[in-house]
C-alpha cells in the first residue's frame, strides 16, 4: 500500500478528521497572538500558564471537584491576568514574573498532590499535563465543536483589535498618553491567550502549546519586517507546520506533539537560512 | 486661559516623594524645556502630566477641550522596539489609534494625517522600510510623526536627541523649531543639553535644587545673579 492510500484510509476515520481541524485551528489561534507574546517577552507564558493550570488542578483533586475544567479555567485566566495587564510598567519583568509563578504552581501542586492525592500513578499524572494524553486523537465532537466556535472568537477579535493590539504592544506608554485604552486591551490579550493555553493544554499539552505559540513567530520575524507580513506569516507557517507534522505522525505512528515540534523547529531553520542568504522583505 | 496648569504638584512612585510643591503653567505656543540633574524626576514629572502615573498631590490641570486625545507623545525608546518587526507606516499611522475610540480599522483622514506627517518630516520615502533597520536620527523622525498624527497642538518629548549624533541632534532641534513656530504647536521638552534648551526653549522649568519656572530671559538673569553672588562660579 503506498502512502497516497495510506493517507486517504486513514483520512476516512472521522477521529483523524477531528484531530486534523482541532490542530490547524489551535495551530492558527496561537501563532496570531505568538507575534504580541514574543515581543512582550512572554515566549514562555504557555509553559507557566500550564504549570498553573497543574497546580489548578491538584486543588481540584485535593477537594474532589468531580468536574475540574471550570475551576482550572478560572485560575489560569487569573494568573494570565495578573502577568500580562501590568505590561512594561511592573518591577518584575515578563520572564522572571512567568518562571516565578510556572515554578511556584508547579511546586505547590506536586507538593498538594503528593500530600492527599489518592492517585497511584503520580508521575504519569505529572507527565501527561506536560507532554499531553494523545487526547488530540480521542476527541469527541462537542470537544471539536467548542475548539471551533472558540477558534472562531479568537480569529475574530484579534482581527477587530488587530490596529489596537499592535499600537500597545509597540508602545504602550504612547497608546495611554494618547488616549487609547491600553489597560483594556492588555486584558483583551491576556483573556485570549488564557482561553487558547486551557483549551490547547487539553487538547495537545503544554509542550506542543509553547512551541506552536513561538516557533511560527520566531521563524517570521527572521525573514518579514512588518507586523502585518510576520503575523499573516506566521499564521501560515504555523498552520503549514501543524497539518504536515500531524500527517507524518499519523503515517509514521509517531507521538504527534513531538512531531509537530519537530516540523516546527526545521521550518525555523529553513527561515533562518532564508534570512541569512539575504532574502529581504 | 492656560494650556495646562499645575499646582502645588507633588509626584514620586509609591508614595515616596520626589517632587513637591511644584507649579507652572504653559501657554499656547510655549517651548517650555525641563532641565534638571539625572534622577531628579523629569521624567516622572512628565509621565503624571500625562497621566500614566498619578500624581501624590496637587492639581493639573488642562484648558476646556484639551483631552488626553489631543496630546503627542516622544518617549524614550523601550527595548522591545528595539527589534520589533513594523514598517514605519505602521508605526507612524498608530498614531492616530487613539482617536479611533472602537472602531478596528483606519479611516481615510486619519491615513492622509499621517501621509501629511510623514511628508513634513521629511520621511515619506520610509514608509515601507522597517523601522528596526533606520538610524537612530530616522527612528526619532517616525515616532515624531506618530506623535503628529495624535496632535495639532501640544507635543510632549523626552529626551529626544538622547544617542543622536550632533548633526542628526541639530536637524532634529530644528524640525522642533518649525513645528512649534510655524505649525504652533506647543512643545514641552525634557533635555540634558542645556545649550540647546536656552537657545530654542522660551521658558524653562529647572526640577531640583534650586527650582525654578521662568522664561528663558529670567533663568539667564537668575543665573547671572547666582554666579555672581558666588563670586563668577560656574552657572547652574
Amino acid at each position: 500500500m503506498n502512502i497516497l492510500e495510506k493517507l486517504s484510509l486513514y483520512l476516512q476515520y472521522p477521529f483523524v478528521q477531528y484531530a486534523l481541524v482541532v490542530g490547524t485551528l489551535i495551530a492558527l489561534c496561537s501563532s496570531l497572538l505568538g507575534v504580541t507574546l514574543v515581543l512582550k517577552r512572554f515566549s514562555f507564558i504557555g509553559d507557566g500558564l500550564s504549570h498553573v493550570a497543574f497546580g489548578a488542578m491538584a486543588i481540584a483533586a485535593v477537594l474532589n471537584f468531580t468536574n475540574e475544567m471550570p475551576l482550572v479555567l478560572l485560575i489560569t485566566l487569573i494568573a494570565a491576568v495578573l502577568l500580562l495587564r501590568t505590561g512594561q510598567n511592573t518591577k518584575i519583568k515578563g520572564d522572571a514574573a512567568v518562571a516565578m509563578i510556572s515554578v511556584g504552581s508547579l511546586a505547590i501542586g506536586y507538593l498538594l498532590m503528593n500530600l492527599f492525592s489518592t492517585s497511584s500513578n503520580l508521575s504519569g499524572d505529572v507527565c501527561s499535563t506536560l507532554f499531553g494524553s494523545t487526547s488530540i486523537l480521542t476527541l469527541s465532537r462537542t470537544e471539536v465543536w467548542l475548539c471551533v466556535i472558540l477558534s472562531v472568537l479568537v480569529v475574530g477579535a484579534f482581527l477587530f483589535f488587530y490596529n489596537k493590539i499592535f499600537a500597545v504592544t509597540f508602545d504602550e506608554n504612547f497608546a495611554k498618553a494618547t488616549g487609547t485604552r491600553a489597560e483594556l486591551y492588555n486584558l483583551l490579550i491576556a483573556v485570549i491567550v488564557a482561553v487558547i493555553i486551557v483549551l490547547a493544554m487539553n487538547l495537545v499539552g503544554s509542550l506542543l502549546i509553547s512551541a506552536l505559540v513561538i516557533f511560527p513567530a520566531l521563524s517570521a520575524m527572521r525573514v518579514f519586517k512588518t507586523f502585518r507580513s510576520v503575523t499573516i506569516c506566521s499564521a501560515i507557517v504555523s498552520v503549514v507546520c501543524a497539518l504536515l507534522g500531524m500527517l507524518i505522525s499519523i503515517l509514521a505512528g509517531m507521538p504527534v506533539g513531538s512531531t509537530i515540534v519537530a516540523v516546527n523547529i526545521a521550518g525555523f531553520l529553513l527561515f533562518s537560512v532564508i534570512s541569512m542568504t539575504g532574502g529581504k522583505r | 486661559m492656560a494650556l495646562l496648569r499645575c499646582e502645588h504638584l507633588s509626584l514620586g512612585y509609591d508614595g515616596n516623594s520626589i517632587i513637591g510643591d511644584l507649579n507652572f503653567s504653559v501657554e499656547s505656543g510655549d517651548y517650555l524645556c525641563i532641565v534638571g540633574e539625572n534622577g531628579s524626576g523629569k521624567s516622572t514629572l512628565m509621565k503624571t502630566v500625562l497621566g500614566l502615573l498619578p500624581p501624590l498631590s496637587g492639581q493639573i490641570r488642562m484648558s476646556d477641550g484639551l483631552t488626553q486625545k489631543q496630546i503627542g507623545y516622544l518617549p524614550q525608546q523601550t527595548s522591545v522596539q528595539k527589534d520589533f518587526p513594523a514598517s514605519v507606516w505602521e508605526i507612524v499611522l498608530s498614531g492616530c489609534q487613539g482617536g479611533c475610540g472602537l472602531r478596528p480599522f483606519y479611516n481615510r483622514s486619519e491615513k492622509e494625517k499621517a501621509a501629511s506627517a510623514m511628508e513634513r518630516l521629511h520621511i515619506s520615502n520610509l514608509s515601507g522600510s522597517c523601522y528596526r533597520e533606520l538610524s537612530g536620527g530616522q527612528q526619532q523622525r517616525v515616532l515624531l510623526a506618530r506623535a503628529l498624527c495624535a496632535t495639532e497642538t501640544l507635543l510632549f518629548l523626552d529626551e529626544p536627541v538622547t544617542g543622536l549624533d550632533p548633526k542628526a541632534a541639530a536637524d532634529f532641534y530644528q524640525m522642533i523649531e518649525k513645528l512649534n513656530q510655524e505649525d504652533k504647536i506647543t512643545v514641552i521638552m525634557i533635555s540634558h543639553d542645556m545649550q540647546a534648551a536656552l537657545r530654542y526653549a522660551s521658558h524653562i522649568l529647572h526640577i531640583g535644587e534650586p527650582l525654578f519656572f521662568g522664561t528663558r530671559q529670567e533663568y539667564l538673569e537668575s543665573n547671572a545673579r547666582r554666579s555672581f553672588a558666588v563670586k563668577g562660579g560656574a552657572p547652574v
